[in-house]
């Protein structure tokens, strides 16, 4: 474990971890976000690599690691779609779900109980780095940008997502899904760490990443479903960043 | 770290295909066709030997394909073979009547010409549908078939579903389809327990030659023993669906052809001629079943398996056939994505999409059957007001025309334009 992963924070997820596969269990919001995160995020990855998503594996060849991979839910599609995938998760316990699942789901994936900052200190190198709603959560978010932007290949494509701060963020993401639809435990976001999409990219650019797009995930609470949206980033939303090429940080 | 999981090659079953579906009617190949242009392999299991399948002869049974389902069907590129011996339909007359009287069309009329998307639907005899999916599927490298096998168990495990047929092999899938009508054995070995209900009616089905042209113009005459539907096939020929009590229609039944013309004719009337049969005569007793769940696990529902309705407005197929590209809508962009298409996420949005629709679509055609099939005076005065008071409001009308031509609604990509 590095200085940047907050201990209590572990905790918390760790007391969560079994029921990561559960549709109707305490993940559902996730569950029910997928879709439109994995949307856009083959939507990006196609784009970056030229990859036709309609091809029986577009994603062959690439390798991709998941920053905070819990039970799996983005490593396995990323490795339906053909990708040699690395899932690295801080909670220990997140581990044996995640592998049992992907043995259950005859995929091979590689779960390592590790942090972002670890795995770059090994020299490992990817095409893409998914670091999807983890930012929020770590003591540093600078120091753990610069580590996931050391983990990627120059050019290479980091996709990152986390919560707005603001008023309506503060209703949503903390007294309507914690509080009133239970959907997370009590405690689960700090709104304080809630990171604006302008500080977020210059969080990215300090980072030595270059950044390239932001989109804003949408709960519909009449259709029950989440759409992407261009403009409305109040809440949840996702960037897109690239390393440049000849980056000093490499 | 080590990952004990890393370059282990997983002992598993192999799977055989996407999907496996169950019934080769006409929403099973549908299906495969239809997933195969998502990259999706499937095999068919059908009951039927093929021959059975691939009959040359008319047998009298005929569609109205609504124009969403002939969008679908031309989007599989099966319409092309299909279209020189469909009839178009261009108008649709509803007419509220009694047996003997003389037919006045006070009633609705619908006219596709108020429409610019074309012909609101198209009569396509069954024997060339099925030809031309049968033909689709045997082309297609993504469609495997077997014919002349049923299904004897089936078993769900951790990463696919497996069925054993009556000959011993055992195939295994991702997703199992049951698209084996209204008793469904996929829907009964899952478990998923059926609500319904009977009409007490009864539809008599054949196809009759006629001397006077029809037009391109389709008919539904509602007398009290039940509806008549007279809709255009190519030529002097018209498919009618003609709804009796059970016990009046057990009679009609058993009437030799020439005794069955002479109780037909009162009803059809002599708009078109003299009348003659024109192919086999088919009896079906009218029941509404509807699935409880249209999904279980790794399973889905389609067509008459999920809801068998009332084929008063001839929406039984084109039900059928939304399900089928609703269902490979939501896979498509599932196996796009790199989810897996029968996670319980995956197949809730099928669901969600379609049982809301058909459950309201045959409680309306349920109340439309009710309302019509009776001679009590007030409900007749009222239903000739209401019929009235559609045909005077060209928006109204227009409406009706669209959801009758299926383009209304949350589309699949595959019934667009």
């Amino acid at each position: 474990m590095t200085e940047t992963v907050d201990p209590s924070e572990i905790a918390k997820f760790e007391a969560m971890a079994a029921e990561w596969w559960d549709p109707n269990g305490k993940f559902k919001p996730l569950h029910m976000m997928n879709p439109v995160r994995l949307d856009y995020i083959t939507r990006q990855i196609a784009g970056e690599y030229d990859r036709d998503l309609s091809a029986a594996k577009p994603f062959e060849g690439l390798r991709i690691v998941d920053i905070g991979c819990g039970g799996g839910l983005l490593c396995e599609p990323m490795a339906r779609l053909g990708a040699e995938v690395v899932g690295v998760d801080a909670a220990e316990r997140n581990i044996p779900v995640a592998r049992l699942h992907a043995e259950q789901s005859e995929l091979e994936i590689d779960y390592r109980h590790t942090t972002a900052e670890a795995l770059a200190a090994e020299n490992e190198l990817f095409d893409v780095v998914i670091n999807m709603e983890v930012v929020e959560h770590v003591a540093s978010p600078l120091a753990y940008l610069k580590a996931c932007q050391a983990l990627l290949k120059p050019s290479g494509l980091h996709l990152c997502s986390t919560i707005n701060r603001n008023p309506k963020s503060f209703a949503m993401a903390i007294v309507g899904a914690e509080w009133v639809m239970r959907w997370l435990p009590k405690g689960t976001h700090e709104w304080s760490k809630f990171i604006t999409p302008d500080e977020l990219f210059d969080l990215l650019r300090q980072a030595g990443l270059e950044p390239v797009d932001r989109k804003g995930y949408v709960f519909n609470p009449v259709s029950w479903t989440w759409k992407i949206s261009d403009r409305d980033l109040s809440v949840n939303y996702v960037t897109a960043a690239i390393k440049p090429e000849a980056a000093a940080w490499a | 770290m080590d990952n004990p999981a890393r370059g282990r090659i997983f002992a598993g079953m192999e799977h055989d295909c996407d999907i496996l579906i169950v019934g080769g009617g006409l929403n099973g190949p549908a299906l495969a066709l239809a997933a195969a242009t998502a990259g999706l392999k499937s095999i068919v299991i059908d009951a039927l030997p093929e021959a059975a399948r691939t009959q040359e002869d008319f047998d009298g049974r005929g569609y109205a394909l609504a124009l969403s389902s002939v969008r679908m069907l031309d989007n599989l590129g099966l319409w092309e073979r299909l279209e020189p011996n469909a009839q178009p339909m261009r108008e649709i007359k509803v007419t509220d009547g009694r047996v003997g009287d003389a037919q006045v069309f006070l009633g609705l009329h619908f006219d596709s010409a108020e429409i610019e998307e074309g012909p609101m639907g198209q009569m396509v005899e069954d024997r060339y549908l099925r030809r031309a999916l049968l033909e689709a599927m045997e082309a297609n490298p993504h469609v495997d078939q077997r014919a002349g096998e049923t299904v004897i168990a089936q078993h769900t495990g951790p990463g696919g579903i497996s069925v054993t047929l009556a000959s011993g092999e055992t195939l295994r899938a991702r997703l199992l389809v049951g698209a084996d009508g209204r008793q469904s054995g996929t829907a009964a070995r899952a478990g998923i327990r059926r609500t319904g209900w009977g009409y007490g009616q009864t539809a008599l089905v054949c196809a009759i030659a006629h001397d006077a042209p029809h037009h391109g113009v389709a008919h539904q005459f509602f007398m009290p023993p039940g509806p008549l539907a007279i809709l255009p096939l190519p030529g002097n020929r018209s498919s009618i669906v003609w709804s009796e009590t059970d016990a009046q229609a057990r009679a009609i039944n058993a009437l030799p052809d020439e005794d069955y013309l002479e109780v037909l004719r009162p009803r059809f009337g002599d708009f078109l001629g003299e009348i003659s049969l024109a192919g086999k005569r088919f009896v079906y007793p009218l029941n509404l079943t509807l699935a409880n769940s249209f999904i279980a696990e790794r399973l889905a529902l389609v067509g008459d398996a999920a809801h068998g309705m009332h084929p008063i407005a001839g929406q039984g197929l084109n039900a059928g056939l939304r399900d089928v590209a609703a269902l490979a809508d939501v896979l498509s962009h599932a196996q796009r994505r790199g989810e897996d298409i029968a996670s319980p996420l995956v197949l809730a949005r099928y669901q969600q999409w379609r049982r809301f629709d058909t459950a309201s679509l045959a409680a309306a055609t349920d109340l439309f059957n009710r309302l019509f099939s009776n001679d009590n005076a007030l409900l007749r005065l009222g239903r000739d007001l209401g019929m009235a008071a559609i045909n005077a409001v060209p928006g109204l009308r227009r409406g009706f025309i669209r959801e009758a031509a299926g383009i209304t609604g949350d589309l699949p990509e595959l019934m667009r334009d």
